[in-house]
């Protein structure tokens, strides 16, 4: 029965406190709209010497590729989170990231240092994507397919998964010489500073398919976040659905990996704040507010410490440690209750 | 009419159901009984589509269970289990919207807005419409859940221990609410039960489950008898007639 279009109205959310006019989440989305703009217009002007014509489209890349990675981190963390029902777990701590630089240490210790510069990047990323989604859709759907297991395993597996994949990288990257083990290794220490712009067309362009088809998707997400029996209850395709949003996440966390490296925390970051600053666990605020949280810190962060404190290489260090704190935070609230 | 035809879960090579066949009559409210581990949540749950089976169909108003499209089945029939668990931090409105979202899939009518005051005030909820769900007592909670799965409208309601954690009053107030739906709305109404009077009390239907087989069934009135009760719980159990409602008596 498809509502019939004159009759459809707002879904009501008597819930939100009102601020002004504005119900809480808009007023949240507002301020973080305005705050993801001030940083962006700062990012692209402060400091600027020499021709625009040149700093524009050079600042530009850098805001694009930020721009992604922010894009990609949050919605994959909250897409996670509402698929797996828990709020602590994110793809990076069940080591999505760690299986990223798995394959891209394979490539290079099976087809040599060559393959690296020889091969298109775009079409070697979109490869890499490929291989990707394949393993961690092997790999983790029995986790959350079948009856539903308790969290603590999960974290369990997660954490002895992402050790296994790193060991295994740090494995052959000990047996590889050692100019292709500095070449490797460049393109795996998270930087914002030195994002890698050469794969920005191929990653505007997954992340918007991928952003379609998570569009179509979106009536379902506030159903899955009841969790598993509830979702079923409610005539929700579980398996099909789920398959599909773990497979958007894996493409995103390709596309972050692939452009400043692995980073564990963020995701839980911007999404506990985007949750904690709503109020509300609906996925038409959660979502836009969790990106724009991301925006908010890659650019703004990243502007902040080039321009103000000249430093470089810092940000990953400090939103790491934020993302820390905030996981510790969790889990002690978590086991006191 | 719920009709189950040979239906078995193992886990592992312990067989938890065990070719259950059995024909449950729509309308009226049918309890399934049965000690700890006979199978009862793991049949419910398999009736409803939460668990799969190894063996064996169900129909539910001739659907066929593990083949019907699943939100087909969510406009026939719902099921609310007993563990609740999730991270969503949700108004009781906002959880009783989710019941209308097998017809409107998120974006709510004018006709799905006062189904959803409706289940409200079947509920009694209407004060607490606006709290959040961690906000609410163990039995308020309970309420809202019910109120969720009445929104969604089903010919046929499933529920698995709805009466756990409800004190004395709340269990009472939530089997007259039962009765009243199977009643007034023509629901099919299907739930597990632990406590014997309360099935006898409330139900129109027993069944009785244990080891994973089906032990018995019957109208209320016939089920609920000494010979009968023992020999499913394997425990002395009496069975007294007062005020014209079977009681049972087991606590010596």
């Amino acid at each position: 029965m498809q509502p019939d279009p004159a009759t459809t109205v707002p879904v009501p959310a008597p819930s939100v406190r009102r601020i002004g006019k504005l119900s809480r989440p808009a007023f949240v989305l507002l301020v973080l709209g305005a705050l993801a703009l001030i940083s962006i217009i700062c990012f692209m002007t402060l400091g600027a010497k020499g021709s625009w014509s040149f700093v524009l489209p050079f600042r530009g890349r850098k805001l694009l590729a930020l721009g992604l990675v922010a894009y990609s981190v949050a919605v994959s963390t909250v897409l996670f989170q509402t698929v797996t029902n828990n709020r602590i777990l994110t793809p990076s701590i069940m080591g999505f990231d760690a299986l990223y630089v798995l394959i891209q240490t394979a490539i290079v210790f099976f087809l040599g240092i060559g393959a690296l510069g020889t091969l298109n990047p775009q079409a070697q990323f979109a490869a890499e994507v490929l291989v990707m989604v394949a393993f961690s859709g092997l790999l983790f759907q029995w986790l959350f397919l079948g009856e539903e297991r308790s969290l603590h395993l999960l974290v369990l597996v997660g954490i002895v998964f992402g050790i296994l994949f790193r060991s295994l990288s740090q494995f052959m990257q000990r047996l590889l010489d050692p100019n292709a083990f500095n070449v490797l290794q460049d393109s795996f220490f998270a930087s914002f500073a030195t994002v890698d712009t050469s794969l920005l067309v191929a990653a505007s362009v997954i992340v918007g398919a991928v952003t379609i088809v998570g569009i179509r998707l979106m009536h379902t997400y506030d159903v899955l976040s009841l969790g598993r029996s509830q979702a079923i209850n409610l005539g929700v395709d579980y398996k099909r659905t789920v398959v599909i949003i773990l497979t958007l996440v894996s493409v995103l966390v390709a596309v972050s990996t692939a452009l400043v490296g692995p980073i564990t925390f963020f995701g839980l970051l911007v999404a506990s704040l985007a949750h904690s600053l709503l109020g509300t666990s609906r996925h038409k605020y959660v979502l836009p507010a969790a990106v724009l949280l991301g925006i908010v810190c890659l650019v703004g962060g990243q502007t902040v410490l080039e321009r103000l404190f000249a430093f470089d290489t810092a940000l990953s260090i400090i939103i790491e440690f934020l993302g820390g704190v905030v996981f510790i935070f969790l889990v002690l609230r978590r086991a006191a209750r | 009419m719920i009709v189950a035809q040979g239906v078995t879960k193992n886990y592992g090579t312990s067989c938890v159901v065990d070719g259950v066949s059995l024909t449950l009559p729509a309308g009226g409210i049918t309890s399934i009984i049965g000690p700890n581990g006979a199978g009862k949540s793991t049949f419910l749950s398999m009736i409803s589509r939460l668990m799969s089976m190894d063996m064996g169909t169900v129909t539910v108003a001739g659907l066929d269970v593990t083949k019907t499209p699943s939100d087909v089945l969510a406009r026939r029939l719902s099921i609310l289990r007993q563990d609740n668990h999730m991270t969503a931090r949700l108004t009781v409105r906002d959880l009783v919207s989710f019941g209308r979202y097998p017809y409107s899939k998120g974006r709510l009518t004018l006709e799905d807005k006062q189904q959803i005051d409706d289940a409200i005030g079947y509920l009694n909820l209407g004060e607490l419409s606006d709290r959040f769900l961690d906000e609410l007592s163990g039995g308020q909670r309970q309420r809202a859940f019910v109120a969720m799965v009445l929104c969604q409208d089903t010919d046929y309601v499933l529920l698995d221990e709805p009466l756990n954690n409800l004190d004395m009053k709340h269990a009472m107030g939530m089997m007259k609410l039962l009765r009243r739906a199977a009643n007034e709305l023509g629901k099919t109404v299907v739930l597990v039960l632990h406590d014997i009077n309360f099935a006898s009390w409330y139900s129109d239907y027993i069944v009785a489950m244990k080891n994973g087989k089906l032990a018995n069934q019957g109208p209320a009135a016939e089920m609920i008898d000494p010979k009968v009760l023992s020999e499913i719980y394997d425990m002395e159990i009496k069975v007294h007639e007062i005020g014209g409602q079977r009681i049972s008596l087991y606590y010596e």
